[in-house]
Formats: structure tokens, sequence, C-alpha cells
């Protein structure tokens, strides 16, 4: 049997309101749907909300025993440097685990579940974590620029105690190019939407869906949910028809909500159904991008087992208005910004250093002095008690799953930053140790000493003329 | 069995240069422009400095790295040079090679020299980058200067029950009094005097402390030539002489472990206390007459004023309001401006600071002149609250 044991999910806290879109762009036309879109802070890509997902998908779990990761996106920071790397060494997995990426097509995201269900049905690995995030620009004014959302999902698979079964799938291949970038360029083409939708959209899924059913000898009706992606509302909603599934049966797409996120779009929806699944539900998920795949679920009693997730609701409900549409388009570097001569000045970074202190610096872990019990981060050989000061006495303490609280602050608007004033602040870590850091997901004015805080993986800066985005960990008010 | 220093070096010579943004002076210039006037003052040929301390802390963007920097420029004649470099407590580390060579017994006559050149990189605000060496900028915060001490005042003001209000008020006074005193000066940058109101109303820096609240970045030098104490006189009827000269480092405590309160600077208040031993000080707040403290941001001197015990601790704000270290107060606090009014460049800042001492206790500093000063103080400080270096220096006749 194999299945997801857990799963999780990120979107990012800001929101762009499509009618301050509109009035933005509307001497090129009309926008194509209303409601929000989400949009990453400028600290995050799909590398950072991945490991936010899989970090919510991880709580309850025993990340040592993960066997594997498989990332997918269409999206990525580094197009050569293992983005799934990226994501294990922040998870700090075990070094012996099969990494891999899976880009190109918005499809990659169930093309990583499938082959992660594969390998661990073949029996080559007991367990394997698999996520997907976008975080997409477009052409100003652009279906695409209105209608993407950015956002991440993340699933453990295993064989034992899995909350849904995943019990079989159909796939497609048709090089149907919707749309299109090639190497090198940061923004795609889209071919005409009348076309993507009728020769597309409204062909593709239904024959992904029919070939399923036909296979395992099913019927629509037998499914509690459907999940099928689709960019366009209309569509979308036309394609429950021609599926003759009822209103109840269709997942939201969250197309007003949170946008089109790409390889993460079913994946996100699933997660949102799983948070509402009972036992015995079967779930079908379909995801397009030159074809589809098809799977279905089957949920089991464990479903229940499941608490304590951020998942899509309560993701949903953390959002903050972003209030203008020149702040996307700083974020994103779509228009580059004044950040003055100091900006200018950037870190060298030693990729020497980033290897040798990879568990430090993206696992976030530092040490525990076995004397006196002192965590420190930073690692340090040398323990910071003053009545201890222990030389080489310390095994390795994990800080990216603590909780602290700050111990003061400030909000600069000197310090060089796309989105000023930077806060930053020392925090002082439940279980011991005090750390300078950057904070993130804030409100200037509203951070206090004693303010409760999570650490969250983000990029720490981008270093554009040597090629160097780098990361880290940085403290974020903790959301109820 | 160690004795420390005490009355064993004098100063028999100061320069300072005006300080300000000097876009008409290179660092040579600036360098030989406070070497000349110190060499007038002590009264000596250049061939009799035998040895000589040269702090900079940012070489990179002015003369470069090395000793040659200085010797080159002044032409020394192949005499001994150290380059020194202690964060902003550079200044005090150029003397402090000077002060102790002489009083080691190694040399009868050095020169300690600091510069900085700050205003060849186009923009405002210290530059940050590359100072905290390739590891930290991946790992630690993106934190400028004002916003490593804001967090101070933040903590202070939420250690001692302090509205924002009455936290900034009491910032406020500490620049106000700054810029009356520095306005009496030719040789500082800024001459004007501020209001409470205006700086109460400039806008945020970093969080809490506004534009008044932060020293400028500046250009300057500053320059004294040291002899041993027995000899002083040959050269000058008032020498100052070196009472104490001592220097505290941070342990990483305050920043790694959970003890430091963040409301103070440990090694401000263990220099003091050393510098106080050396010079057989008792009672720093009714023995120290004036001093000369790192007021880089407001915060640092309010809380410098409980470091070195002239206040007790969190009772620093009721000496500030009953005006009691105003040039006309018991215990007069930047007496020439400060770093305020000076500007920070930060070679120079730890000399500068001594140059105002030495001045005072000559009775040569005019219309700031104390009334009859018997001991001043420079307190000279490098880093940040949470990562410190501090260095206490005590001058007297």
């Amino acid at each position: 049997m194999v299945g997801i044991k857990s799963y999780g999910a990120h979107i990012p806290r800001f929101r762009l309101d499509r009618n301050i879109m509109q009035l933005a762009l509307l001497f090129l036309g009309f926008a194509p749907l209303r409601g929000e879109k989400a949009v990453a802070n400028w600290d995050e890509d799909s590398v950072t909300m991945a490991v936010a997902a899989a970090t919510d998908c991880l709580k309850g779990e025993d990340k040592d025993k993960v066997e594997g990761l498989y990332f997918a996106t269409t999206s990525q920071t580094y197009a050569l440097r293992q983005n799934a790397g990226i994501i294990s060494a922040a998870l700090d997995f075990k070094t012996n685990v099969r990494t891999a990426d899976f880009t190109d097509a918005t499809k990659s995201g169930t093309a990583a579940m499938l082959a992660a269900a594969d390998a661990i049905s073949a029996g080559s690995l007991n367990s394997c974590m698999v996520t997907a995030a976008d975080c997409r620009v477009s052409k100003i004014g652009s279906n695409g620029d209105y209608t993407y959302g950015d956002g991440a999902a993340a699933f453990l698979l295993g064989k034992d105690d899995v909350i849904a079964k995943i019990e079989g799938s159909y796939s497609t291949s048709h090089d149907f190019v919707d749309r299109r970038r090639l190497q090198g360029e940061r923004l795609e083409h889209m071919w005409e939407e009348r076309f993507i939708r009728d020769a597309g959209y409204m062909k593709f899924i239904p024959e992904a869906v029919m070939g399923l059913v036909k296979k395992y000898d099913l019927k629509a009706q037998d499914f509690s949910k459907v999940i099928y992606a689709c960019a366009f509302t209309g569509a979308h909603a036309a394609l429950g028809k021609t599926l003759g599934l009822t209103p109840e049966q269709v997942q939201d797409p969250l197309l007003a909500t949170v946008g089109d996120t790409g390889v993460a779009q079913t994946l996100i929806m699933l997660v949102a159904a799983l948070e509402d699944a009972k036992p015995g539900d079967k779930i079908m998920v379909v995801s397009f991008g030159q074809g589809c795949d098809a799977f279905y679920l089957t949920v089991t009693d464990n479903i229940t087992r499941i608490k304590d997730k951020k998942a899509v609701k309560r993701n949903l409900a953390n959002k903050v208005a972003l209030g203008s549409y020149e702040k996307y388009l700083a974020f994103r570097k779509l228009m580059p910004s004044e950040i003055g001569i100091r900006g200018e000045e950037t870190v060298f970074t030693s990729f020497s250093i980033i290897s040798r202190d990879s568990r430090e610096l993206y696992g976030m872990v530092g040490t525990k002095c076995k004397k006196c019990g002192t965590p420190s981060y930073p690692v340090q050989r040398i323990c910071p008690n003053p009545d201890c000061g222990a030389v080489d006495q310390n095994e390795p303490y994990r800080f990216a799953d603590k909780r602290a609280e700050i111990f003061t602050y400030t909000s600069d608007f000197l310090a060089p930053s796309i989105d000023p004033p930077a806060s930053y602040g020392l925090i002082d870590f439940e279980g011991g140790g005090r750390a300078m850091v950057d904070f993130t997901d804030c409100d200037a004015n509203a951070i206090k000493v004693g303010m409760p805080v999570e650490m969250s993986f983000r990029i720490k800066y981008a270093d554009e003329k040597r090629a160097a985005v780098n990361y880290g960990w940085k403290a974020m008010p903790i959301v109820a | 069995m160690a004795e420390g220093i005490k009355d064993k070096v004098a100063i028999i010579g100061m320069g300072c240069t005006k300080f300000g943004e000097r876009f008409d002076a290179g660092p040579q210039d600036l360098i030989v422009e406070a070497f000349v006037e110190c060499l007038a003052d002590a009264g000596i040929e250049k061939k009799q400095i035998q040895a000589a301390w040269w702090g900079v802390h940012m070489p990179d963007i002015s003369v470069g790295r090395g000793a040659t920097a200085l010797g080159i420029t002044l032409k020394l004649p192949f005499i001994p040079i150290t380059r020194v470099e202690n964060f902003c407590a550079t200044g005090s580390e150029a003397l402090r090679g000077a002060v102790y060579a002489v009083a080691s017994g190694a040399y009868d006559i050095c020169l300690a020299l600091g510069m900085e050149k700050l205003k060849d990189t186009g923009y405002g605000g210290l530059p940050l980058a590359g100072g905290l060496g390739y590891k930290t900028p991946m790992v630690s915060a993106n934190l400028s200067a004002p916003g490593g001490f804001a967090m101070m005042a933040t903590k202070y003001f939420s250690k001692y029950n302090l509205s924002p209000q009455d936290g900034k008020m009491m910032l406020a006074r500490v620049s106000a009094k700054s810029h009356k005193n520095g306005a009496l000066n030719p040789k500082a940058h800024l001459r004007k005097e501020i209001t409470v109101e205006q700086i109460m109303n400039a806008p945020i820096v970093a969080w809490p402390l506004g534009l008044f609240d932060c020293c400028g970045v500046s250009d300057g030098s500053a320059a004294a030539i040291v002899c041993r104490a027995d000899m002083a006189k040959k050269f000058r009827p008032d020498p100052v002489f070196v009472k104490s000269l001592q220097i505290s480092v941070s342990s990483g405590e305050e920043m790694m472990y959970t003890k430091w309160d963040g409301a103070h600077v440990e090694p401000a208040y263990r220099a003091g206390i050393a510098a106080y031993k050396e010079a057989g000080i008792k009672n720093p707040r009714e023995e120290i007459s004036m001093a000369e403290v790192h007021d880089c941001f407001s915060i640092t001197e309010a809380v410098t004023m409980e470091d070195l015990q002239f206040s007790a601790r969190g009772k620093v704000k009721e000496d500030i309001e009953a005006g009691r270290f105003n040039l006309d107060g018991p215990q007069p606090v930047q007496p020439d401006g400060g770093l305020k009014c000076f500007g920070h460049p930060i070679g120079a800042s730890g000399l500068r600071m001594m140059y105002e001492m030495y001045k005072q206790l000559q009775g040569k500093a005019d219309k700031r002149q104390i009334k009859d000063p018997k001991i001043g103080l420079t307190h000279n400080m490098g880093g940040f609250p949470f990562m410190n270096i501090v260095s206490v220096c005590i001058v007297g006749k």
C-alpha cells in the first residue's frame, strides 16, 4: 500500500487585489477575473515556499526517516544547482536521501507525486517528501500577470499509516504549447486563450478523467471531490458540467483567493480537500500542462490523526493587503528599485563556506553544550556561558523548529531594503539560546519586546552580479 | 608584579583637523593637517619621534592597509610604525600603543595618529559591507550602525518602563546639550544649536532613533605626541599626564547567552572599573571633572553615564533632566560637542576626544572652558552594544 501520510501548504501572506491591478493596467485592457492573488514576499521564492509547506507537512513526523525529496517547479531561482538539494538541507534531512527536481511543465507536481508513489510501491524508497511550488511572473497586463498566484504544497508519501491511499493513475502527453519560455528567458509567452480553453482544457481534462475511470471501472459519481487544473474561471466551471459533477464535487480552484499556482495548483487543492475529507472519501486529482496526470486516492480512518497544520485554511486566513501593484513589480524585480548606493555593496558569497557550514546556515543547526546545556546559534566550539566555557564539548542542536521571544529589536530605514524599514533583533529561544536575526512577514508598527516568533527559511540577499542568491533563517511573528 | 601606567606617560603635543564633510581634502591631507599642528604644539622636531602608532578603521576606502600609508605620507625616517584597528575604538588604540611603548621604557617619545576619510563613498551612513567578514552577513541580520544601537534604546525603554515619548525626550535632551557645545567649537562639523522639539520631530532612522539621535559620517584626523613623564616639563610647562588607559572587549555572552539585559554595555562598565582602579579613582561621579564619551547615538551617551558610574543604573534620565552633564553643570560631558557635532571619522575620534580633554586641562578650551578641571576621561567605543570594545582613558595634571 502506498499513500499520503501527511500534508502541508504555504500561501504567502500578501494578497494583491485585482481591482488595484486593474487601475494600474486599465490602459492595456481589462482584468480577466477579480478577487485577489497571493504574492510572495520579496524574500520568498519557489524553494523557500516549498520549505514552508514541507515544514508544515513534517510537524508530527520524523524527518530522519524520510528517504527522498522530490521538488516540482517551473520558476526556480537556480537553473543549475539542484533545488531539491537546497530544500533537503533546509529541512535538515540526512544526506543519504534521493533528491530530484521535476520541472518545465505545470503537470510536474503530479509527475513528482507519481514518481514518489512508484518508488515506494517498488520498494526502492520507504518514504518520500514531495513538494511543489511556483512563484511565476508574466508580462504586465497579461493573463498570467492577473491570474497567477504564488504558493506551495507538500506531501509525505509512505506505506504505513497512510491517511489516503494512492490507488491508481492515468497519464497523457500532448505537446500542446499553451505557454512557453526558452532557456534564459524570464517571461513566458502565451498562445491564444480561446484555443487553450477549447483545444486544451476542454479536451484534455475530460480525456484524462475518462481514461482514469475506465481503467479502474469507476464513475465520476464515486468521487467526493474531483480536483482539476484550470487557469480560467469560466472554463473551470464549464468543465464541472462537462464531467457531470455536482457543485459539491468540484474542488474550489482558489483562483479568486490565491490565483493559479502552477505546479502547486492541484496539489494545494488536494491539501484543501484532505482538510475536509472523511474516511472512505475518494478524491481525484487531474493536472494540466502538455497533457495530464490523473490519479485518485481513497481516504482512510487515519485522516483523523492529522492535527495542527497550517494547510490551506489557516494560510488563507493569514493575509495582509499588499496595497499596490508597484510593490509587486518591485518585489519580483520586474522594475528596478532605487535602494541607494549603500545597497549596491553586496556581500561576497563564498560557496566554500556554504558547503562547509551547510547544516548550520541552511538547516539552522547550532550547538548545545554538553556540560551546561547552553544552546548556541551560530555554532560555537567554545561555550558562551561565562561560567562554563567548555571547549569542543557540544552536540548538534537544531533551532529551526524552536519558538522564540523577541528580546529587543529595531525597524531600520538605513539598512538597504526593497521594503523598508528592515526589521531585525535579538531573539531568545525556548529551551535556551539567543541569536541576532532578520525579521520577516511582520508589520513594523506591531513589533513588541516579548512577542513570540517562529523561524522561516527565506532569501537573505541576492547578488545578481555574482549569480549568488543566498538563503537563511529569519524570525516571523507567530500567527494563530 | 604589574603596576599599571599611572603617571608614567605625558602628552606634550596634540593636533586636530577641522572635522566635517571634507570634500576639499583627501586622506593624506587630513593626516598632514593633524600632524603639523601636533608637532608645532609639542615644539619638537620630526626626527625626535622614535616610533608611531597609526589608527585607521577602513583603509580600503581611503589610504590602503599597512603602516606605509603613515610613514610615506609624513616622510617618517624609517622608524617603527604599527597600524592598529579596533572598530570605532581605533583612535584610542593608536594612543594605547604609543603610551604603552613609552611606559614600557622601550621609547622616550612616540606619535599616535588616527584618521578616517569616509566621504569618498558617495552615500550617507557607515559603509558596513565586508566589515563583519564573509560569513556573518549570511547568518546574522542585515543591520546598520544606527539599528545596532537602536536595539539598546528599545530595551532600555522596555526595562525601565519609559514610554516611547518619554524615552525619546530623554535622548533628545542629550543631543540638544551637545549641539549647544558644538556651536562654540570652530573645529566641529555641525555648529548650530538644535532644539528638543526639532529632535523629537526628526524623521526616524532606525526606531526609536531619529536623525538627530545619530552622529554624522565625516572626515578628520587627530594626533598626539607622548613622552616619559619625567621628561615632560622639558617640552612644556603644562603637560597632561596619563593616569590610566584600559580596554575591555565583549566575550560573546551578550549576543549568545541570555544573561545580558540589553540595556547597558558590559565592556564599558568593566573598562571603567579597571581604569578607575589604575588611576586610583574611588568615586567617579565626584572625581571625574569632565568626560568625552562615545555619543555615536544619543542612547549610547545616556547608557554610558550609567556604565561609567556617573549615574546609577536606570537613573540617568533624572541626571539629564537636572542638567548634570551640561557645560555649566557639575559634571560636563561632551564639552567639545562630541561625535554628535564632529561626526565620526572612525580612526580619529578617540584622539579627538583626548584633544578636548588636553586643551581643557591646559585652560585653552576658549568659549567652552570648564572652570578648573582636575581629571578628564575619554570613553571610546567600537562595535555594537552586543559585541563591543571600549577604551577608557583618564588624564590629569
